[in-house]
C-alpha cells in the first residue's frame, strides 16, 4: 500500500529565518539526545527514580518556547525535561540534578520532576498533574499587578485536563484577562487511559468556547504550527486581552516512564503511524527539501548537541553526591533579623 | 505606660492587613468574599474602597487554585494574603497548601522564597455543623514546610499577623471564628509580635496549662475561678506552634511539677499531643503527675446546640479538670 505524504504548509509561508529555523532543529534534536541519554544512564544505573521520556513531543516546547522572553515565565510538568532544554536551561545542572547530585539544579533535592531555573523564569516543573496550572495562573496576574508585559506559558497534558485545576484557573484567567497561554499537550494517554474512554469529547481545545476564550487546535507534530499558533496567543496576552487554550495533537514514543514499554494499553498502529509523523524527521526532510539547510549542516548541529549532552552526562557524573545533613537545608528561609 | 484601645477581633484583623497594604504595594488579599462585603467575617472591612479590584480580588469558590494562584504571586514578588473562610474548606486546596506552597522552596533547592500568608479559621459553637466548624491546625503542623500561628487575643492576632505577611515563608494564620466580635485592648502604636514567642498569661505555682487559641483566653478565666478556692494555675499559650517555645514551655513546667494541655481540635492525633511528646524528654523527671488534655471528642460536631456545646472544651471543662488534678 503505498503511503500518503503528510501534508505541511511551505516553510516560506512562516516568514522565519534561516537561523531561527535551524535554532528550532537544533533544540528539537537536544530534547531528544537529552532522554535518549537518559534512557541510557537509567539503564547504567545511575539514575533512580521516575523518568517521564518527552520523547516524540519535541515540537511542543520548542515551538512554543521560541516565542518565549527571557522576562516571561513558564510553568512545566513531570515530563518537563523538553521544556526545560526549550527555555534554555543549562543541560549540566539538569542531568546533575537528575542524577541527584550536589551541583544538580535543586542540589539533589527535586530530581527530574521538580527541576527549576527561576532566574531564567522556568517556575517548576511538577509532581501533581495539573497543579502548575495554577501556580502559573498567579504568575500571570502577578505580571498583570505589576504592569508588566510578560507572558506565562502554562504546560500540561490531556490528563490535567480532567482536573479540577484546569476548570478553575482557566476560569479565573478568562474573568480577569490574564496574560496566559494554556499549552495542552494532547498526547492521549494518562499513563495507560485512553482519552478517548474517559471524556466525551476529546478535543480539549473546544472547552475554551465555555469560558469565553479562543481556542486552538494544532498538530503537535509541526513544529512550525505551534509556533504559529502560539505567536498568536503571546501576543493577544500581551495586549492584555487575556489567555488562551492551545491544545497540541501528539504522541508519547516512549511508555509512561523508563519501564513501562507502553505496549499493553497502545495499538502498535497507532505508534507506528505517529513515529511515520517524528516532529524531528519531518522537518528536518522540510528543511532539506524546501532548500533551507543541507543535510551536512543539520548533520553538524546534530553532532553539537550530542557533544553538549555527553559534556552534560560527563559533568553529572563527576558532581558529587550532597552530604545527608544538606536534607535539612532549604526547608524555611532564614530571615535576617527575624529573631527579635 | 503604652496607650490602649478598644477594638473587636474583626477590627484588629482589618488593621493588621490595612496597615501592610499601605506600608508595602505587594501585599494584596485575595478570597472569598473580601471585596465589596469586607470579608465574611468582616475582616476586610474598607479595604477593596480603599485599594481597589487589583489588590482585594473577591474569586470564585475555586479554593484549590486561587491557593496555587497565590503560590505563583509569591515567587514572582508579590505579597499574597489568602482567605479560606474556614480550615474545613482549606482541605480543598489541600494539594496546593501541602504539596506545592509548603515544597517548592525545598524541592528547587532554595531558589525561591515564598511570602505568603493563609488566613483562615476554626472553632465550633455556631451550630455550623460537621463542615463549617473544625479546628484542623494540627494538619497543617504535620507537613514540613508551614509555620502555624493560632493567636489567642486581638492584640496578638494583629501582631503576629502582620510579622506573617512580612515574613518570607508561608504562613498558616489561624484565626478563632467566636472570637471576631468581642472587644479588646491592643495598643494604639503600630507593633509586631515575633513567631517563636509564647506568652504566660497568668503566673502561678501550682500546675502549668499550655492552651491554645481562645482556650488560652478561656483556661485564664478559669484561673481565675480556681485561684478563689486556693489553686494557683500557670497558664501559657504558645501562640505559635511552628516554631514552637519550647524553652518558656519547660521552663514552666519544672516549675510547676505538672502540666495539663487543652486545644480544640480533635482528641486523636491533637496537637498538644506531639507538644508534649516534643517536651516529654526534658521534663519527664520533673513531673509529678500524668499528663492530662482537653480536646474536642472523636466525633464530628453535630448540628444541635444540645449536641454541639457539652462536646466544645470551654472554661467551666477546664475548671473541672483542672480540680480534679489538683484535689485529688
Amino acid at each position: 500500500m503505498k503511503e500518503n505524504k503528510i501534508k505541511f504548509k511551505k516553510i516560506d509561508d512562516y516568514k522565519l529565518s534561516k537561523d531561527t529555523l535551524l535554532e528550532m532543529y537544533f533544540t528539537m534534536v537536544k530534547i531528544r539526545d537529552f532522554e535518549s541519554a537518559i534512557t541510557d544512564v537509567y539503564s547504567r544505573g545511575l539514575m533512580n527514580g521516575l523518568a517521564h521520556l518527552y520523547t516524540g513531543e519535541e515540537a511542543i516546547a520548542t515551538g512554543v518556547c521560541a516565542n518565549i522572553t527571557s522576562r516571561d515565565y513558564a510553568v512545566s510538568t513531570h515530563r518537563g525535561h523538553g521544556h526545560l532544554i526549550a527555555q534554555g536551561a543549562d543541560l549540566k545542572k539538569m542531568m546533575a540534578e537528575v542524577l541527584g547530585r550536589k551541583d544538580g539544579y535543586c542540589k539533589g533535592k527535586g530530581g527530574s520532576m521538580h527541576i527549576m531555573d527561576a532566574e531564567k523564569g522556568i517556575l517548576g516543573a511538577n509532581g501533581i498533574v495539573g497543579a502548575g496550572i495554577p501556580i502559573a495562573t498567579g504568575a500571570a496576574y502577578s505580571a498583570k499587578y505589576r504592569g508588566t508585559d510578560q507572558v506565562v506559558v502554562s504546560f500540561f497534558g490531556d490528563a490535567a485536563s480532567n482536573q479540577g485545576t484546569f476548570h478553575e484557573s482557566i476560569n479565573m484567567a478568562a474573568a480577569w484577562k490574564l496574560p496566559v497561554v494554556y499549552v495542552c499537550e494532547n498526547n492521549l494517554f494518562g499513563i495507560s487511559v485512553d482519552l478517548r474512554k474517559i471524556t466525551g469529547n476529546p478535543n480539549i481545545a473546544d472547552r475554551a468556547f465555555g469560558y469565553g476564550i479562543p481556542g486552538v487546535t494544532v498538530d503537535g507534530n509541526d513544529i512550525l504550527e505551534v509556533y504559529r499558533v502560539t505567536q498568536g496567543a503571546f501576543v493577544r496576552a500581551r495586549k492584555g486581552e487575556g489567555p488562551t487554550l492551545i491544545e497540541c495533537k501528539t504522541y508519547r514514543q516512549k511508555g509512561h516512564h523508563i519501564g513501562d514499554p507502553g505496549n499493553i494499553y497502545r495499538l502498535k498502529e497507532e505508534l507506528e503511524a505517529w513515529k511515520k509523523r517524528d516532529p524531528i524527521k519531518t522537518f528536518k526532510v522540510r528543511l532539506i527539501e524546501e532548500k533551507f539547510a543541507i543535510e551536512e549542516e543539520l548533520r553538524n548541529l546534530e553532532e553539537e548537541a550530542r557533544q553538549l549532552v555527553k559534556t552534560a552526562v560527563q559533568f553529572a557524573e563527576d558532581s558529587p553526591f550532597p552530604e545527608p545533613e544538606e536534607a535539612f537545608e532549604d526547608l524555611f528561609y532564614e530571615m535576617e533579623g527575624a529573631k527579635e | 505606660m503604652t496607650k490602649m484601645k478598644k477594638v473587636t477581633y474583626s477590627q484588629a484583623i482589618c488593621e493588621a492587613i490595612n496597615e501592610e497594604m499601605a506600608r508595602d504595594k505587594n501585599v494584596l488579599i485575595l478570597g472569598e468574599d473580601v471585596g465589596i462585603l469586607g470579608g465574611n467575617f468582616k475582616t476586610a472591612v474598607g479595604l477593596y474602597e480603599k485599594y481597589g479590584y487589583l489588590r482585594v480580588k473577591d474569586t470564585p469558590i475555586s479554593e484549590n487554585s486561587f491557593l496555587g494562584m497565590s503560590l505563583g504571586m509569591a515567587i514572582t514578588g508579590l505579597r499574597p494574603i489568602v482567605e479560606i473562610m474556614f480550615t474545613d474548606f482549606l482541605l480543598l486546596a489541600a494539594d496546593q497548601l501541602l504539596n506545592q506552597i509548603s515544597k517548592i522552596r525545598y524541592m528547587s533547592g532554595g531558589q525561591v522564597k515564598v511570602p505568603l500568608t493563609v488566613r483562615t479559621t476554626i472553632g465550633a459553637g455556631r451550630s455550623s455543623a460537621a463542615q463549617h466548624s473544625q479546628s484542623l491546625h494540627a494538619i497543617m503542623c504535620h507537613v514540613p514546610g508551614l509555620k502555624v500561628i493560632v493567636p489567642s487575643s486581638a492584640a496578638d492576632a494583629k501582631g503576629l499577623l502582620k510579622t506573617a505577611i512580612r515574613e518570607d515563608n508561608p504562613v498558616v494564620f489561624i484565626e478563632h471564628k467566636m472570637e471576631y466580635n468581642q472587644e479588646y485592648e491592643i495598643p494604639e502604636r503600630e507593633y509586631t509580635i515575633p513567631f517563636g514567642k509564647a506568652n504566660v498569661l497568668r503566673e502561678g505555682r501550682d500546675i502549668t496549662v499550655i492552651a491554645t487559641s481562645n482556650l488560652a483566653l478561656k483556661a485564664v478565666k478559669a484561673a481565675e475561678e480556681l485561684a478563689k478556692e486556693g489553686i494557683d494555675m500557670e497558664v501559657i499559650d504558645p501562640r505559635t506552634l511552628v516554631p514552637l517555645d519550647r524553652e518558656t514551655l519547660i521552663a514552666s513546667i519544672k516549675k510547676t511539677g505538672k502540666v495539663f494541655l487543652a486545644d480544640e481540635g480533635y482528641e486523636r492525633c491533637n496537637i498538644v499531643a506531639e507538644i508534649m511528646m516534643d517536651l516529654i524528654p526534658d521534663i519527664f523527671y520533673y513531673l509529678d503527675n500524668p499528663p492530662e488534655r482537653l480536646c474536642l471528642p472523636n466525633v464530628p460536631l453535630p448540628f444541635s446546640p444540645a449536641l454541639e456545646f457539652p462536646l466544645i472544651p470551654d472554661q467551666e471543662k477546664l475548671y473541672k479538670r483542672i480540680k480534679k488534678i489538683l484535689k485529688s
